[in-house]
């Protein structure tokens, strides 16, 4: 197996993610396809650990995962204080701070 | 074709297939069954990597941890008539699509026709560093501050979680 395969993969999940946060309206939606551009970029962290042999990708990794596990507490709180306001999760609705 | 390749092509396979049905689906809790599957997936490509610790954390902590508090919120705010919600295709969806497709291609390009000469695996170096005794020396000798920081981003988390779902502070 090439390296460069788990790059390829690891980049078109990355898209996929990008499309999600991009074109989906729902926020809850949105935020998982955040975790999955995490993910795809962790790939490529977890490859290049173990074809370089160095083991500073994989700790970046468990540091990513630490900060992934907290961003999701936050922000499915911040998710849950919306939908108590405006009774909704619909991002074109959320619109307060926009210009 | 050894079974790691016919192992690896399958998983790349369905983890690429649950991705784009995470995006698509229009009942955020199949779309978060897909994204557990997707988690699932990426733990075996891991595995080809020979990160046996990455695979465990992995599961444990993403599709163990982080999904059941989606779908707990998921449920939680009861979004049924939420299905309405508009995804129509307008303008803004269109570039957005562009943009995306023009990212990926640069991303491809790169990948496919700018490589120098990549590293190749070394199968026995691999396995020695994914073990759970590597990681774990690593984290507490080379990477201890990092580590100790961490447990106070986790506090921060947790207190910030609490007073934002509270529903009135007093």
């Amino acid at each position: 197996m090439e390296l460069q395969t788990y790059l390829l993969l690891s980049a078109v999940t990355f898209i996929i993610g990008v499309v999600g946060v991009l074109a989906r309206r729902n926020a809850i939606i949105v935020f998982m396809s955040i975790e999955l551009m995490l993910n795809s970029v962790n790939l490529t962290l977890v490859a290049f650990s173990a074809y370089l042999g160095d083991v500073t990708g994989q700790m970046l990794v468990f540091f990513v995962m630490t900060v992934a596990a907290a961003e999701a507490a936050i922000g499915l709180a911040i998710i849950i204080a919306l939908f108590r306001n405006k009774q909704t999760v619909n991002l074109d609705d959320i619109n307060i701070l926009k210009w | 074709m050894n079974v790691e390749t016919i192992f690896f092509y399958l998983l790349g396979a369905v983890f690429v297939g649950s991705a784009l049905m995470m995006v698509t689906r229009r009942n955020p809790v199949i779309a978060a069954l897909y994204l557990i599957l997707n988690f699932f997936c990426l733990a075996g490509i891991y595995l080809t990597l020979h990160a046996q610790f990455i695979a465990v954390i992995q599961i444990l902590v993403y599709a163990g941890a982080i999904m059941v508090l989606f779908v707990f919120v998921i449920m939680l705010l009861n979004l049924s008539d939420e299905r309405r919600l508009s995804e129509a295709i307008s303008f803004k969806k269109i570039v957005a699509g562009g943009l995306s497709v023009a990212l990926l291609l640069e991303l491809l390009y790169i990948f496919v026709y700018r490589k120098t000469d990549l590293p190749t695996l070394n199968a026995e170096r691999s396995i020695e560093i994914g073990t759970v005794e590597s990681i774990g020396r690593h984290l507490f000798t080379k990477f201890l501050f990092p580590f100790e920081v961490t447990s106070i981003l986790l506090l921060a988390a947790i207190v910030g979680a609490v007073v934002l779902a509270k529903r009135r502070l007093d």
